[in-house]
């Protein structure tokens, strides 16, 4: 009987020569990751725990960039305490002001094909994009993995996504995840892993399959895994793909939970709409509902509605979801020539310092600007809702980040639409949803 | 007997011939800025008014610039009430464009004009030959329903420059070093008039760093004459048009004259937690710093990040400090940007902002905690202003601030 | 067997951690600085109204979305003795129990129960509402004595 993806990771992990669905391991860790905001507290729970080193301290990674900039007074008390802890036990792959710690992981190396890695921060299912294990856990456990370099795992059911075919001009990887989302719903892969497979995410370049693994925890999975292929290696900085690499894709004969098959032709751009990741609805089908609605009213859960459609006040391009060059560069593509709507807010918030030099170098992040972005410095910023960009009741943000949570980004009454980054700069030009 | 720069622009504003220091006048308005800062209130007291309106909408220029982008729902709903304010009554509205005094240099203002703002470095535009001063809600809002007020007229004190700074040192070194002459109250109700040969040698940049600082020093406004390096900033933007250009008569009265020869001028700072606790950079060499951030109304123009640009090139931000690069404007970033000071900038490690107020508010963007200390290029260093109240902020220039940055520490300029 | 009787605050499906506690207070010093905030984006009075042994119930996915560990910690700081929805996200799931907040599984009760009544929670076993108990058959053993008809 075959294998999924996963369950060829974990083998392999723990020199099996084969795991099953269900089957409760306890993994050798290849790398952790931790963020600011929690750093205080793994700290306190790692030497409450009794523990005076780390397991391996090159194999920890710790990341500023959800209070980055600060902006609150106790923010940089944060930082304090993570340059002791890394002074203290000799942790030296730190990132003061790099980015985003789901971009820097693999974009800085410290992740590679095939490898287990857990991180502070529920969005670590973003490795999946090279095919490593990475998932969010608490930091309780964190503690425990930096003083035993091991954690124990449940080898997760797997749902097989099989995608097949060229998507449409202006759709991309995130109106196809989001699609997913939605098919699943919000706990539709709970404790399971997701695998991708099929010739439109063949073609598709790492940062897109990065979108897709990055969204995967808003549907519950564990984790959302590619193979890796010949653009991971290049992506990876690896001569090539060895054995173990290239045989790391799901088997014919493997056993799937469940099986999705979709054709690329059929997927149409898409937004969760106000207040849930799965509530997904075709563009086209927000606007006919909006010009259904009485003009001037605002609407619980949609907006004001102006001129028949929604009024848009923010817009941001941005987050570990949506920050990257080629999300900046089809958002380009839209504004070129043209300006944002009056009124309206364009936040542009590249996901790393790598990605906002090479925007720089290219024009892109001209041709924002000139479209009236404001453009800030790399790092979580609105995604994570403690500044960057805070909205008050009835406005509408049309965001390209992974949650549109009540509350995200302001008061409860803010309406929060995920969409692509093609959709979001559309409805920064018009003023509307678009 | 003659008048000073801000008796005519005065005796311009009132519709009379001549006006003396020491009067009181009613004067017409030609511009009345306001930013989130406070518009909201103002907005609040006006829609409490009995049948209210706005006297000439095209005179009001209201710009989001202090929390941007937003930082609280708090602040959201007091930017919002702006915003559709703006929008319901056809009134010129910038947001994330940059800090309100370089738009409204880059835009809007030109010499002879009066121009109320609420916001305290307002006297910047006296860089421009306009009598610019900051005012509060109430007076803003008189203002805007009647479109005119009433100005007591300064007496002046003329700064009279000479020579020509030398390498290193700037505008900013100058103009913290007059207030660290005089005091933070050596200018009360006074306006502050800057003439001399020094003049040729300064850009629009110094001129509008050395009027934007001049509040710290009490002042109800600075001022500048009108010249060549006026016009041509006038001209390169939207081509604008003096509306009059004055000079003090010969015979004007001035309270008091200061010769100061600018190649006399050394870098210096600003020490906590007074604008004029003034020490040569040397004198604080050596203490450490968590953050430098180089940006604000003051210091945030393409000159600055040039200077600052050159001195970090090929070097790297101190381990563990944090840099807030902070261009004043959209023009100024985008500008940055093709002169590739932007990459020089992410290259070194520093932290590049959208255009907006920054730490010089100090209530959302690269606040300090407790205990820490910031060098800054903002325009204030009072106790708390950049987050803490018990934490540190040094003032110093553009140059003094990144190559501090480079050392982790308060250096010389010279340093790198 | 430990048994204990509590109020029931009602929750519905999807509680995200956002809702049980925003990032905004995620950088307090204390998980205690935290608890007053708990649930304010949903309902910004609860914190203040739940009392120490109270139980949550709620709906399916409690506690999806971030990794936050702040969420069990600010429910437990609460003082609630117990939360009891249809289903769990699974990092939420895994800090529950590496904190000791108990997380009881139930389809049914979040449909029966209303907000203020009382429940009683038989761990391990069974919970008691209004004079039914869920799950129904209260576990394997007493399922297989109804279908051999031992109880009814």
């Amino acid at each position: 009987m075959g294998s999924t993806l996963i369950e060829k990771i974990f083998a392999h992990n723990i020199g099996a020569d084969s795991v099953k669905a269900g089957d409760i391991i306890t993994v050798n860790v290849d790398r952790v990751m931790i963020h600011d905001i929690f750093i205080p507290f793994v700290k306190d729970k790692f030497e409450e725990m009794g523990f005076t080193k780390i397991w391996d301290p090159d194999r920890t990674v710790l990341i500023y960039d959800h209070l980055v900039p600060a902006s609150q007074l106790d923010d940089p008390r944060h930082h304090h305490i993570g340059d002791d802890f890394c002074d203290k036990y000799g942790v030296k792959n730190v990132h003061r002001s790099d980015g985003i710690c789901h971009q820097l992981m693999t974009e800085a190396g410290y992740v590679k094909p095939g490898d287990v890695a857990f991180g502070t921060d529920s969005h670590t299912v973003t490795y999946g994009c090279v095919g490593a294990f990475s998932t969010g856990i608490g930091y309780t456990e964190m503690a425990s993995i930096l003083g035993t370099g091991k954690l124990w795992v449940r080898v997760p059911e797997t749902i097989r996504v099989n995608i097949n075919g060229t998507l449409p001009e202006g759709v991309t990887s995130k109106d196809v995840i989001l699609t997913i989302i939605g098919d699943l719903r919000a706990d539709g892969a709970t404790y399971k892993s997701l695998e991708f497979a099929g010739s439109t995410v063949d073609a598709m370049s790492v940062a897109s399959r990065m979108t897709m693994s990055n969204m995967t925890v808003e549907c519950g999975a564990k984790c959302g895994l590619f193979s890796p292929d010949a653009k991971t290696a290049e992506y990876c900085g690896l001569k090539g793909l060895d054995d173990f690499l290239t045989s790391l894709h799901g088997d014919e004969d493997a056993v799937y939970s469940k099986v999705l098959n979709y054709r690329a032709e059929d997927f149409v751009p898409v937004m969760a709409c106000p207040s849930q990741v799965d509530k997904i609805k075709p563009v086209s089908q927000v606007i006919l509902e909006a010009a259904a609605m009485e003009e001037g009213s605002v609407v619980p859960s949609v907006g004001l509605i102006k001129d028949g459609s929604i009024r848009v006040d923010q817009v941001f391009i941005g987050s570990c979801t949506n920050g990257r060059l080629e999300d900046l560069q089809a958002a380009a593509s839209v504004l070129k020539g043209r300006h944002i709507a009056p009124f309206v807010k364009l936040i542009v918030t590249p996901a790393s310092r790598k990605i906002y030099r090479d925007a720089l170098a290219d024009g892109t992040l001209d041709i924002l600007a000139q479209a009236g972005a404001m453009i800030t410095t790399p790092g979580c910023g609105l995604c994570c809702g403690r500044t960057g960009g805070i909205l008050t009741d009835n406005e509408v943000v049309v965001a390209t980040n992974n949650r549109n949570f009540l509350g995200r980004m302001g008061t409860s009454k803010v309406n929060i639409y995920l969409a692509s980054p093609v959709t979001a700069a559309k409805c920064a030009v018009a003023g509307k949803i678009v | 007997m003659g008048m000073t720069i801000a008796e005519k622009i005065i005796a311009r504003a009132a519709g009379v011939p001549a006006v003396r220091a020491g009067e009181i006048h009613t004067v017409t308005l030609d511009y009345l800025m306001s930013n989130d800062g406070t518009t909201h209130l103002t907005i609040d007291m006006y829609n409490k008014l009995r049948n209210p309106r706005i006297a000439d909408k095209s005179k009001l220029v209201w710009i989001v610039d202090h929390n941007v982008p937003c930082d609280s729902p708090k602040t959201a709903a007091s930017q919002k009430k702006m915003r559709d304010f703006a929008r319901d009554n056809g009134i010129t509205f910038y947001e994330g464009e940059g800090v309100c005094h370089q738009i409204m240099c880059e835009k809007h203002v030109v010499p002879g004009q009066l121009i109320f703002g609420a916001d305290s470095h307002t006297c910047a535009y006296g860089a421009l030959g306009a009598f610019g001063t900051g005012v509060g809600c109430t007076d803003y809002l008189y203002g805007m329903v009647t479109g005119g007020s009433w100005v007591m007229v300064p007496e002046t004190l003329r700064f009279n420059l000479t020579g020509k700074l030398a390498d290193r040192v700037t505008a900013r070194d100058l103009i913290l070093t007059i207030i660290g002459m005089i005091g933070a109250n050596g200018a009360n109700y006074h306006a502050m008039e800057f003439v001399g040969d020094g003049m040729k040698n300064l850009t629009m940049s110094d001129r509008i760093s050395i009027c934007n600082l001049c509040v710290e020093a009490g002042a109800k406004t600075a001022l500048m004459e009108v010249d060549d390096i006026t016009l041509a900033y006038l001209e390169a933007h939207g081509g604008r048009k003096p509306a009059a250009c004055f000079k003090s008569d010969d015979d004007a009265v001035f309270e008091k004259t200061f010769d100061i020869d600018l190649s006399s001028i050394v870098p210096v700072v600003a020490k906590p937690h007074f604008v004029d606790n003034l020490a040569p950079v040397d004198e604080v060499k050596g203490v450490k710093i968590n953050e430098a951030f180089l940006g604000s109304c003051n210091n945030g123009r393409i000159e600055d990040l040039r200077l600052g640009a050159s001195i970090i090139k090929g070097h790297k931000v101190a381990d563990k400090v944090r840099f807030l690069v902070v261009p004043a404007s959209q023009e100024v970033y985008r500008q940055a940007l093709r002169e590739g000071l932007l990459d020089i900038f992410m290259e070194a490690g520093a932290m590049i902002m959208n255009p907006n107020c920054s730490v010089c508010w100090g209530s959302c963007q690269g606040v300090i905690g407790a205990g820490e200390v910031l060098i800054s290029t903002g325009t204030r260093n009072f106790k708390g202003r950049a987050g803490d109240k018990n934490s540190f902020v040094y003032l110093g220039s553009a140059a003094t601030v990144a190559a501090s940055a480079i050392a982790g520490e308060i250096v010389s300029p010279y340093t790198y | 067997m430990e048994q204990f009787t509590g109020k029931v605050w009602l929750l519905g499906d999807d509680i995200d951690t956002d809702i049980i506690i925003p990032t905004e207070y995620l950088a307090l010093k204390t998980v205690k600085d935290m608890a007053p905030y708990g649930f304010s984006p949903l309902r910004p009075e609860l914190a203040a109204q739940i009392k120490p042994g109270d139980i949550i119930v709620a709906g399916k996915n409690f506690g999806c979305g971030s990794s936050r560990e702040q969420a069990p910690e600010v429910i437990k700081a609460l003082g609630v003795r117990a939360v009891i929805a249809r289903s769990y996200a699974r990092i939420f799931f895994r800090n529950a129990i590496n904190n000791g907040l108990l997380l009881i599984e139930n389809d049914t009760l979040c449909n029966d129960v209303k907000e203020g009544d009382e429940i009683t929670v038989n761990v391990g076993e069974s919970i008691e509402y209004n004079g039914k108990t869920y799950p129904e058959a209260g576990g394997l053993v007493k399922a297989m004595q109804k279908l051999n008809g031992i109880i009814k």
